[in-house]
């Protein structure tokens, strides 16, 4: 078991690594100068020497990933070409609408779609498990935006139900904070929906078909017994997987549905750096929601010991 | 196209119905597929024949017919600088259709091409994994801002930027397959019998990776669509002087609440669009994969 995290933690560590210098080289890989492209089109030579020596491209390649490197290993991400901000102050600025956006719907979309996948796997073939199938491939075909904006438009602009977009401190009151939250996380949510309830029906009716669970309801087990205590727990380990792999599109979708909600966020401070060709700051947020994805992905991994005992590592 | 690929692998899954009986199947079965592949033609045949469909210069500004709502004149109404929504909306499909086209043909060719040799040999494989596992790591659509962000916006980057972003996944697949085909019997005799490397992978591995490739395919095909429209939506993709579907979207960002069908036509086609291309998927994977068809 030890040894088992050891070497997971290990390969974690050589993928961050990975990361970081596919991150890191993208502004050498890119064809062309990359100052000219951030500097924009009406810079001057000057203005493009400058940002040269600001990106340090005039070392060479090892050196400056060396010297970048070693300032991450010391929480330090660069500095913001635009506003001259270290990157960590930036997004720590930025950080809580996000975590707020995804956790709200993380946690709300899971104990949506997994009823929903077990329900469509119990009743497999009849009206309810195809309307839960046509809403999972409409889901993974509306993008985010389109449906954000559907829904704007129905319940903020036509009923008037709630705020069209903006974002309310929790201090400010739980209320105001939550129904500005609503919109955003049906619109984020319905993809990471569609997926997992997708995942969670096939898991549940491979185990359906076990012997094991004719023999629970042969001897006479309550059918909602054997779906959630003898399938659901053997159905886990897949729909744990698709959770933390989903988790890509929920850090994708937050940065669209900030944008589209006026959420000000880490994915709107993403919008700005591109508008902005700030290139340390896209850098920044790049390696923090890699790194997010990465650590869900080990502690999903690490998790597969609850659900089947047999795994020992 | 899709029957000539595929043929060889029903020919050695010792299954008799040949593929175009299967296809004709699971079209019957899952009519859903056959109405994605309809929506798909019509959509196709829109981007081609685009200036002949009743549309006017998509970029003609013209400052009196600013925020027209839909009418008779103006099908989809006019945006804030005047110009016809229906025909930026019509003009708009050739982008998310080549872009959806060319990332899906890159990155399974790209995808197929570092998967066959890395799942079959040995010492490539842990290397190319560790930078597949690492780019997989970072989100697609971050993937491709961060290139977008570095390289002047075009069509042709957009492609370029969501092909980097989809290859990792093709190769995962392309791996996987190729582990488990390398130890079949019928592999094992060819190698027994003196077969060269490179005819082994053209002959015995690669036909039977053709099926779930090509479902695969379909599925990148959306997907490049989605991230195409999020990028320029945020401003990192098509280049505002060319109608796509996300940047007129993001242009009519700030009215939508006096001109929603500024958001309401681009983001109904596009969904279309996408839902048509899983929904042909769907049906391929039914078709090619009678075992995963099942589960799904």
């Amino acid at each position: 078991m030890i040894a088992y995290i050891v070497r997971r933690l290990f390969s974690t560590v050589i993928v961050m690594a990975v990361v970081a210098f596919v991150v890191f080289s993208l502004l050498y890989l890119t064809p062309g100068d990359p100052a000219a492209v951030i500097a924009g089109d009406i810079a001057t030579d000057e203005d493009i020497r400058l940002i040269h020596a600001r990106l340090g491209l005039d070392e060479p390649f090892l050196v400056q990933f060396g010297r970048w490197l070693w300032a991450l290993a010391h929480g330090d991400l660069g500095t913001s070409i635009f506003t001259n901000l270290p990157v960590t102050q930036l997004i720590a600025q930025r950080i809580e609408p996000t975590v707020a956006l995804t956790v709200c719907t993380l946690v709300v979309s899971i104990l949506v779609a997994v009823p929903l996948g077990v329900v469509a796997a119990a009743k497999a073939g009849t009206w309810l498990d195809r309307a839960v199938m046509s809403f999972s491939v409409v889901g993974f075909s509306v993008p985010v935006f389109v449906f954000a904006y559907i829904l704007i438009l129905t319940f903020s602009v036509q009923l008037d139900w709630l705020p069209v977009q903006g974002y309310r401190n929790f201090r400010d009151g739980a209320w105001e904070w939550l129904r500005h939250l609503i919109l955003p996380s049906i619109a984020l949510g319905t993809v990471y929906v569609a997926l997992i309830a997708r995942m969670t029906r096939a898991s549940m009716l491979d185990v359906l078909a076990q012997d094991y669970i004719r023999t629970a309801e042969a001897k006479g087990l309550a059918p909602g017994q054997v779906l959630i205590g003898h399938a659901l727990k053997n159905a886990a380990i897949p729909v744990m997987t698709i959770i933390g792999m989903g988790v890509a599109l929920l850090i994708s979708g937050a940065i669209v549905t900030e944008t589209v909600f006026a959420l000000p966020g880490v994915g709107r401070l993403t919008v700005d750096a591109i508008l902005r060709r700030d290139y340390p700051v896209i850098q920044g947020v790049i390696l923090i929601f890699s790194a997010v994805y990465v650590l869900v992905n080990l502690l999903v991994d690490l998790s597969y010991v609850l659900f089947d005992p047999r795994i020992r590592y | 196209m899709s029957a000539t690929l595929a043929a060889p692998s029903i020919a050695s899954n010792k299954s008799v119905s040949p593929t175009w009986r299967r296809f004709r199947d699971a079209f019957r079965r899952h009519p859903t597929a056959l109405i994605g592949g309809i929506i798909l033609i019509c959509m196709v045949a829109i981007a081609i024949f685009a200036p002949w469909l009743g549309t006017i210069d998509p970029q003609a500004v013209s400052p009196i017919k600013r925020l027209k709502p839909p009418s008779a004149n103006f099908w989809f109404g006019t945006d804030m600088l005047g110009r016809d929504v229906y025909s930026r909306v019509v003009y708009g499909a050739r982008v998310s259709l080549v872009v959806g086209l060319a990332v899906a043909l890159l990155s399974t060719f790209a995808g197929l091409a570092i998967g066959l040799v890395t799942g079959y040999v040995r010492g490539l494989d842990a290397v190319v994994m560790r930078v597949m596992d690492g780019l997989m790591s970072i989100p697609s659509v971050l993937l491709a801002i961060a290139l977008m962000a570095l390289t002047k916006a075009s069509v042709g980057n957009v492609i370029a930027a969501i092909t980097l972003a989809e290859v990792p996944r093709v190769v995962r697949l392309v791996r996987s397959l190729v582990l488990t085909l390398r130890e079949q019997p019928y592999v094992e005799a060819a190698i027994a019998a003196g077969t060269t490397l490179p005819r082994i992978l053209v002959r015995h591995i690669l036909p039977n990776i053709m099926a779930p490739l090509l479902v695969q395919g379909t599925y990148v095909c959306g997907s490049a669509m989605i991230t195409e429209a999020i990028l320029s939506f945020i401003g990192a993709g098509t280049p505002p002087n060319i109608p796509s579907w996300g940047n007129i979207m993001a242009e009519g960002r700030s009215l939508i609440q006096i001109a929603g069908y500024l958001l309401l036509f681009p983001g109904i086609c596009l969904s279309l669009t996408v839902l048509a291309v899983n929904l042909l998927g769907d049906g391929m994977r039914d078709a090619l994969d009678p075992r995963l068809a099942r589960r799904m």
